[in-house]
């Protein structure tokens, strides 16, 4: 199986610039390793997707980068992620800041329990972005596709919403505090095509503003919207411990026509086990 | 945002140095909750135990209470431990089988509508003060009968039963229903099932439930005072008699002006605390070792 | 149970005809007696302590709500001054507890170091298994003296210009009643509260934390507003704990004060204080009918506490229902 891919091609590297610069990621959940030795960098305004088979450590990793896993008990890790050249994980770097800064859209939607308006603006009050309230949220919505279907109603409940429109709320949400870059845990797994293909339009209006970092579980997805692609798999030692690894990282071109490693073909050809 | 702002990781600016004071603020408040919420408990145990423990000796437990005693006369509160011990023992006998049955119909008989009116009708009970419990008993067997153990018991029992029945209804909810099934195929009819298959599995949560009531009514004065309280100061365990209870006793020792009698009202807390804690920590460790159990089986 | 004769009857008819089983209908028809009898028993109840209040309820009708004053000489009983002194004492109680439990759940579910957290939950629930003579002989005989000697004296000199916090002339006042009773309803309105925090689905906190926000912000954007409906019913039933708390009350409040008094640190009394006390002097048949009718009081309000509640609870879990869909 081939997936065609229908992107503009990349800037050369050197013109692009580091958003994160990851060393020698090592994350532990407790006493077991769930992701070793990760090591690549997410460029500025490009979309990045994270790939690979259940378990081998995808949503750890994103989790990583705005420090989510603090909230874990028992979550260690080792190694460095420089963002823009600082170590986010210094014990002097307040997590907050991070990830006011590093957004994140989660897998499934999780609309706070208020009225589709207050979503998008209880970030934004908090934060202080309290100016011009009203049309920092319609930005936020029109940005996100949902402006026209949901102008009519703000003052309805979010849960009113259809699982599609509740997650795009959630990425309106997640952009109108003005992120530097956004990540999603497979931010289209519970929604149906339709409303898929209304994210994936979006990541490519919205990447001239943003970086995205962005799981997922399908491989056509990730050929459809990433620039970038990293593989990761899981990795067996000799005593039937598992981990998960960075196979390969490349341009998304490369990476599902021309892979470089033999794991990479097998699973974007589908012949993964 | 651009690349500059990433200084503002390490060096916040004001507003968020605002909020993360306003956040410390509250998290150190809450930290203070928890530790004075440990720290009343602690308070008040320490203090139980403390001036109870020096007079807490065997005279205590074997001698009956002299009225009007001139001198150090040796007394104790013998009555009162035996009256508590056929009160509560007569209460858990009328409120258990009580309970259990009331239990079975709701969780094994009861269509919805029932299921859900009784246990309203159970809240509702457990949500009547105890005083009230108290004069209507009074006003049930007393006026008619005088005071008695059994008017007593019979008003623990009614504070006992929807503790009782709430603790049996919540464990044969959780007997899988696959094994009422496998039961039911075999041919074995319902009657039998629910008291031969279904009722033994709850046995560890049932005697927990009754634990913890008894923990509970061991301690209660308020539906004793109409009911219980007119006893005389003899040894007595004729349930027909008004009979003295622990804590009957201590609600009457501490009104007086006396500290001698101040001591025993604290020795006598200090047994009742015993007693309560251990049966209160035993059923919780019961309850989480059963609970423990029933998740391995489903 | 019928013979093995499988060339007969039982032959051409495999499963004989529906019987009705004796064990079956003596079950259901003895447990659903027990059922009916828990029935019964909360309308004999109702019955009883109106019954019994009759005599008062003629001969006071509703005036007895209003009256002040408890006079056995005269004949003259009423229920106002116990009324005022539960208000005050009950709704003191609930004021100083919700803020105290609320950051003992938050404390248990956000903040302690794992570890911690069962056994704190475990001591703390304990405080609720302590009989509420034991705290009431506490109350009298550790915290009332303590009470007059230091805290009353000194919040007097400094808050005096309040009428609450007048002069005080012993350790057995309303305040030490309301603290008491803070101390009983704590445990009910913490683990409850503790209980719904645990509730909250985890998504929602990380999704506002993934905005970045701080913890505080997350529980007063999140946290609270999704328990709002639970904490309030924890706090009703907290409510009708403290109202119907007698013993305790009849121990520290310095009781046989009839009067309406603003002065926190002045004796009072409440409406099962009172029945309590009354144990035994109680002569006349007006005056244990005027008991029955404080009791009748009582019963009304721990019903409408009650219902109050799940009302409460239902809305909450009506809109936590949409949000679970
Ligand atoms: N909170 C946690 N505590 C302990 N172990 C965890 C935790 N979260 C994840 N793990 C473990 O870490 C490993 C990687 O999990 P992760 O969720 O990152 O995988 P994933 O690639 O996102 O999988 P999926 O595609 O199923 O979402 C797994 O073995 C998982 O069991
Ligand atoms: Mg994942």
């Amino acid at each position: 199986m081939r997936v065609e891919t229908k992107r503009q091609p990349l800037p050369p590297r050197e013109r692009l610039q580091q958003v994160f610069d990851i060393q020698d990621l090592t994350a532990i959940y407790g006493s077991k390793p769930a992701l070793k030795d990760v090591s690549m960098g997410v460029y500025r305004n490009l979309v990045t997707a994270v790939i690979g088979p259940s378990g081998c450590g995808k949503s750890t990793f994103i989790r990583c980068l705005n420090r989510m896993n603090d909230l874990v008990p028992g979550f260690r890790q080792t190694g460095t992620i420089r963002y823009h050249g600082q170590d986010i994980a210094a014990k002097d770097v307040d997590p907050v800041a991070v990830r006011r800064t590093i957004g994140m859209v989660f897998q499934r939607p999780n609309p706070f329990p208020k009225s589709i308006f207050d979503n998008v603006a209880w970030g934004l009050r908090v934060l202080g972005m309290k100016d011009n309230l009203p049309e920092r949220v319609e930005r936020a919505l029109t940005q996100a596709a949902l402006w026209d279907e949901v102008k009519d109603r703000l003052k309805a409940s979010a849960l009113s919403l259809s699982g599609g429109q509740q997650q795009r709320l959630c990425i309106a949400r997640a952009i109108a505090v003005e992120p530097d870059v956004v990540l999603m845990d497979e931010p289209a797994s519970a929604l149906d095509p339709i409303a898929t293909q209304a994210i994936e339009l979006l990541l490519h209006e919205l990447k001239s503003e943003y970086s995205f970092v962005i799981v997922t579980h399908n491989m056509q997805q990730a050929a459809r919207v990433a620039d970038m692609t990293a593989f990761f798999s899981i990795s067996r030692g000799e005593e039937g411990d598992r981990w998960g690894e960075l196979i390969e990282y490349d341009s998304t071109e490369k990476i599902f026509t021309a892979p470089s490693d033999k794991r990479t073909e097998d699973y974007v050809t589908g012949r993964f086990g | 945002m651009s690349a500059a702002d990433v200084s503002a990781l390490q060096r916040p600016n004001d507003r968020l140095r605002r909020r993360r004071v306003v956040n410390r603020g509250m998290e150190l408040l809450a930290w203070l909750a928890g530790a004075l919420g440990v720290a009343i408990l602690g308070v008040v145990v320490w203090s139980v135990a403390k001036r109870g423990a020096s007079e807490l000796n065997l005279d205590l437990l074997t001698k009956a209470p002299v009225p009007f005693a001139i001198g150090n006369v040796k007394q104790g509160l013998a009555n009162a431990f035996v009256g508590s011990l056929v009160l509560v023992g007569l209460a858990t006998a009328m409120a258990l089988p009580f309970g259990i049955l009331v239990a079975i119909y709701v969780n094994e008989f009861a269509p919805r509508a029932v299921r859900n009116g009784v246990g309203l009708v159970l809240d509702v009970l457990n949500g009547v003060p105890g005083i009230v419990v108290g004069i209507f008993v009074f006003g049930l067997v007393v006026v008619s009968h005088g005071q008695s153990a059994y008017a007593g018991a019979i008003a623990l029992a009614v504070l006992m039963l929807p503790l009782v029945a709430r603790a049996t209804i919540e464990v044969l909810a959780l007997v899988p229903n696959t094994l009422r099934e496998a039961s039911l195929a075999l041919g074995v009819p319902r009657w039998r099932t629910t008291l031969g298959i279904v009722l033994p599995q709850t046995v560890g949560g049932i005697v927990t439930g009754t634990m913890l009531a008894v923990a509970r009514v061991a301690g209660e004065t308020a539906p004793l005072l109409f009911t219980c309280s007119l006893a005389g100061t003899s040894i007595d365990s004729n349930p027909g008699h008004a009979l003295q209870t622990i804590p009957v006793a201590i609600f009457e020792l501490s009104e007086s002006a006396d500290p001698a009698d101040h001591a025993r009202a604290w020795a006598a807390a200090l047994v009742l605390l015993l007693f309560i804690l251990f049966s209160s920590l035993t059923a919780r460790w019961l309850a989480a070792r059963s609970r423990r159990k029933l998740g391995r089986a489903t | 149970m019928s013979t093995l004769d499988a060339t007969g009857e039982a032959a051409r008819r495999p499963f004989p005809g529906r019987r009705v089983r004796t064990g079956d209908v003596l079950l259901q028809g003895v447990a659903g007696l027990a059922a009916l009898g828990a029935v019964v028993l909360l309308g004999l109840i109702a019955y009883k302590i109106v019954d019994g209040a009759r005599l008062s309820l003629s001969t006071f009708g509703l005036g007895f709500l209003t009256h002040v004053g408890w006079d056995p000489v005269h004949s003259r009983f009423g229920a106002g001054g116990f009324l005022f002194g539960t208000a005050v004492t009950s709704i003191g109680a609930l004021l100083l507890a919700t803020p105290l439990a609320l950051g003992i759940a938050l404390f248990l579910t956000e903040l302690a170091p794992r570890w911690i957290r069962g056994p704190v939950t475990a001591l703390v629930e304990t405080l609720a298994a302590i009989p509420s003579v034991v705290i009431g002989l506490w109350g009298i005989l550790v915290l009332g003296p303590v009470l007059h000697d230091h805290v009353m004296p000194a919040l007097h000199s400094t808050l005096g210009f309040i009428p609450l916090f007048g002069p005080s002339t012993t350790g057995s006042t309303i305040f030490t009643a309301i603290l008491v009773l803070t101390i009983m309803i704590l445990p009910i309105v913490s683990s409850i509260s503790r209980e719904l925090f645990v509730g909250v689905p985890p998504e929602l906190k990380e999704a506002a934390l993934g905005l970045g926000t701080t913890r505080w912000e997350m529980v007063r954007g999140v946290v609270l507003p999704y328990t709002r409906g639970g904490v309030a019913a924890a706090m009703i039933l907290g409510l009708g704990r403290a109202v119907g708390e007698a013993i305790a009350v009849a121990q520290v409040s310095g009781a046989f004060n009839n009067g309406i008094s603003w002065n926190l640190f002045s004796s009072g009394n409440t409406l099962a204080a009172q029945i309590a006390l009354e144990y035994q002097s109680a002569e006349t048949n007006l005056d244990v009918s005027s008991l029955f009718y404080l009791g009748l009081i009582l019963l009304v309000f721990s019903l409408v506490v009650n219902l109050l509640a799940r009302v409460v609870v239902r809305r909450g879990a009506r809109r936590q229902g949409v949000l679970a869909r």
